[in-house]
């Protein structure tokens, strides 16, 4: 098997931003999941739906918007503006920001999911026991929830590895900044170079396979350390 | 009495040939048809239309994954390419007639801004200095995009201009990021720019065709529609003069021009 250098560069992108994105989206997805879980607020069925609309539109049609959006008279564009980005677009951080919009829906489900099937006798238990919002938060919330956690990292990973259409429209096809593996496999098969497509594409779902494999491994084994607690 | 039962036997022959010649002689095709050529194949299916019996149906996509589609059995009976390239390969495996190819059509570069004042009539834009961005097709995929390394090159601009430069997959994402302003400058169609026969908004240099390789856009009748009435005659249609006046009207340049 042979990957030229670019191959290799957009395998290694790829990587890199999957990981990245799917940090961030625990990070802003815990807190977020745990507030539509929780809340009685009018504002959980409009954030709600909000969250699950990038579920709704064709990625490329997303990754249409969000190229005006970036534009310098679009209203990310203007914010970006201030700080001397002109635009996003064409840049790594402009797509992590994309990636991160594309999978929220995601990562936010199986953890809202999650912390929903906890129920409030747990939380009624630990305040009882003296713990703050914050307390039942991080200590109990958040080890009960973990299987959603695992589920949430896996499908935010996956699915942002997986992300085509929006890379296209906002990318610019910048090597080693945006050109990732679903580009590149794609650009092989415009190209008609089919025998690198399918070099490219095989190991990409030989590596997403191995990966998730040795995660829904890993599920097993934290499910049944659960048990054995009980 | 003779007389009105020659003419009705005559007038009936004649309703029955003519919708006889109906039912034998309307056909449809299927044509697969390079997106940068769209508009300009809509209008030239409405005249094809308005003259003749048959149907012509468009289908709109980029001609990698035409060919593709073609290679695996898609339903087209003709195949109008953003390039050259495609029509010869599929010639090459038996899937297109080789006696059917031609260029319908001759692809015109230019230097686009929706900055009014940012180009003018050369290539001074390309050489200012600042952290602005420039798009272009992919040289790989698009000949749009291969044209415009080539003048790029032809002017000793790429080492200048290398971390400058983003790549739309097909000249319709180039002209996007232009039009979205997310690039200053991009190598545009001259057909996509020209609305009316005018200059949308914006400034423009239309590159002159010295420096680079003729852009030809080529069709072929594909080897299943040997006998398809339509689509031969779509292909004929198309090598009209008016049909010609009409592609060159759009910004496009046609071989006998």
């Amino acid at each position: 098997m042979y990957l030229s250098p670019e191959d290799m560069t957009a395998l290694y992108l790829t990587i890199r931003l999957a990981s990245t994105v799917t940090i961030i989206l625990i990070l802003v997805g815990a807190p977020l999941s745990w507030w539509l879980a929780r809340t009685k607020s009018f504002f959980k069925a409009p954030v709600s739906a909000l969250v699950a609309l990038p579920l709704v539109l064709p990625p490329t049609v997303l990754g249409f918007y969000l190229l005006i959006a970036m534009g310098p008279s679009g209203p990310i564009g203007k914010v970006t503006g201030l700080i001397g980005f002109e635009t996003l677009a064409f840049s790594y951080p402009g797509l992590v920001f994309a990636s991160v919009l594309y999978s929220l829906p995601f990562v936010v489900q199986p953890l809202q999911n999650a912390f929903e099937s906890i129920g409030d006798r747990p939380l009624e238990v630990a305040a009882t026991l003296g713990a703050d919002g914050l307390q039942s938060f991080f200590f109990v919330a958040i080890p009960m929830a973990k299987p959603g956690f695992l589920t949430a990292a896996i499908l935010g990973f996956a699915h942002t590895v997986g992300e085509f259409g929006v890379v296209l429209m906002i990318g610019g096809n910048i090597p080693g900044q945006t050109r990732v593996v679903s580009v590149q496999i794609y650009d092989h098969v415009e190209a008609l170079a089919y025998d690198q497509a399918h070099q490219l594409a095989l190991l990409l779902v030989v590596f997403s396979f191995t990966v998730l494999l040795l995660v829904y491994g890993l599920q097993r084994k934290f499910s049944r350390s659960l048990f054995s607690f009980n | 009495m003779d007389i009105s039962f020659k003419n009705s036997v005559c007038r009936t022959l004649l309703v029955f040939s003519i919708s006889s010649a109906g039912i034998v002689r309307a056909e449809t095709a299927t044509i697969a048809i390079a997106s940068n050529f769209g508009e300009v194949a809509r209008h030239l299916v409405d005249e094809f239309e308005s003259i003749s019996d048959h149907d012509v149906t468009l289908v709109m996509g980029a001609s990698g994954r035409f060919y593709a589609q073609i290679s695996n059995g898609a339903p087209f009976d003709a195949f109008l390419s953003a390039d050259s390239d495609k029509p010869a390969e599929l010639i090459e495996s038996g899937l297109a007639l080789s006696d059917s190819v031609f260029t319908y059509a001759i692809g015109r570069l230019a230097l686009w801004s929706k900055d009014e004042t940012l180009v003018q009539d050369n290539a001074s834009a390309l050489s200012m200095n600042g952290s602005h961005k420039i798009a272009y097709a992919n040289p790989r995929l698009a000949p749009y995009g291969k044209a415009a390394l080539e003048v790029i090159k032809a002017l000793s601009l790429f080492n200048v201009l290398e971390g400058k430069l983003v790549q739309g997959e097909n000249i319709a994402q180039t002209y996007q990021f232009v039009f979205t302003r997310n690039a200053d400058l991009g190598f545009v169609a001259l057909s996509q720019i020209l609305q009316g026969g005018a200059l949308v908004p914006g400034s423009a240099w239309v590159i002159p065709k010295s420096l680079h390789s003729p852009i030809r856009q080529n069709a072929v009748l594909l080897a299943r529609a040997r006998d398809n009435l339509a689509a031969n005659e779509f292909m004929r249609f198309l090598k009209m003069p008016a049909s010609r006046s009409i592609i060159r009207s759009y910004g496009y340049e046609t071989g006998d021009s």
